[in-house]
């Protein structure tokens, strides 16, 4: 197989959900989860990615690094579209608790009640957290 | 007196796993206490209120070897938490699809 | 290890690429494409270039089917495709150009 053909897809595609709940910068748990995504995949599964607790603080748009000298990966987040991961949910009541909509975000999202994040973590055959 | 400069680095709402994980949980999920979550298994602490009042929507285990490593084997834990071993552990996540831990 | 020249060291890691990203210049550019055997035509800075870009703007090295389909949308499908790019880049459009570019290893290179 020359290097630029396609390799075919997986045979059983599982439903992957990876769950952030930690603020960005204080640990590295954010981060090393975005990293995670973005290998997991190029797998090609079913992958959503969830934000709820201090998770949401992740996509607070308008985040500036300079005086931290950390890397300011909230402009990753704008990547996973390319990276076909396109099912973003964000829990409402989280976003609520700490004063913050959708229109603070980086990304669009979907904003979910707690009733359907529930549901949608018992839809996924993997739930991976941090 | 010394006055003291007292430091904050935590966000107050970091690491609320029980929260979290009641808010999550669902009727016919198992919630089990490992490590240093088997102290919301001690029936006269402040916390087993919000156990208790949950009982009856989730199955409760608490893992009995952490609860022996902790000094707890002597005092009462709350009725209706199932003790378990190592083996329940493993058949506990034999018996669900899913596992989530609320790190 | 290092790159040197003009009497300047640039630290790399085992793999190659650069640890300080801020010292990139073209002119080191072109010394690492000619440890790489690459040759920099006009083409090849086109997606060097890119890279760069898409770093500033996304803080990562894209794996090299996001490459690909960035390039696409961006440039074109004579140019976002793979066929393309490897001939630019025969040991990974991606890997190479990225180390090229200064950039880290790509994130999803599996």
């Amino acid at each position: 197989m020359e290097p630029w053909e396609e390799e075919e897809g997986p045979e059983v595609v599982k439903h992957f959900m990876y769950v952030n709940r930690r603020a960005p910068y204080g640990t590295i748990f954010a981060h090393e989860c975005l990293e995670v995504v973005l290998i997991s995949a190029a797998f090609e599964q079913d992958v959503s990615v969830a934000f709820m607790d201090d998770g949401v603080y992740q996509l607070k748009k308008n985040q500036d690094t300079t005086g931290i000298g950390m890397k300011n990966f909230s402009k990753t987040y704008r990547a996973l579209d390319d990276y076909d991961v396109e099912k973003i949910y964000v829990e409402k009541e989280s976003l609520d608790a700490r004063g913050l909509t959708a229109d603070d975000l980086i990304i669009p999202v979907e904003v979910v009640s707690t009733q359907a994040m529930r549901d949608l973590l018992g839809q996924q055959d993997v739930v991976i957290s941090s | 007196m010394n006055r003291i400069l007292h430091i904050v680095n935590k966000s107050p709402t970091d690491r609320r796993a029980f929260d979290t994980c009641f808010r999550m949980a669902k009727a016919e999920d198992s919630i089990l206490l490992i490590e240093d979550g088997v102290y919301a298994a001690v029936a006269n602490a402040g916390f087993a209120s919000e156990v208790n009042k949950r009982l009856d929507d989730f199955s409760f285990y608490v893992l009995g070897p952490d609860v022996a490593a902790r000094g707890l084997g002597d005092i009462s834990l709350i009725d209706g938490i199932e003790v378990v071993d190592y083996k329940g552990f493993v058949d506990l996540v034999a018996e669900n699809d899913v596992t989530q831990s609320w790190l | 290890m290092a790159y040197e020249y003009n009497g300047t060291v640039v630290e790399h890691d085992e793999e190659g690429y650069i640890t300080d990203i801020s010292v990139w210049n073209p002119e080191l550019a072109l010394l690492i494409a000619a440890d790489e055997n690459i040759e920099m035509s006009d083409d090849a800075w086109e997606v060097v270039n890119f890279l760069r870009n898409y770093y500033e703007e996304y803080q990562i090295a894209p794996a090299v089917r996001v490459l690909t389909k960035a390039i696409k949308k961006k440039l074109g499908p004579d140019k976002g495709n793979s066929r393309y790019l490897y001939e630019l880049f025969p040991y990974g459009p991606a890997k190479q150009a990225c180390k090229i570019a200064g950039l880290p290893k790509p994130t999803g290179c599996i």
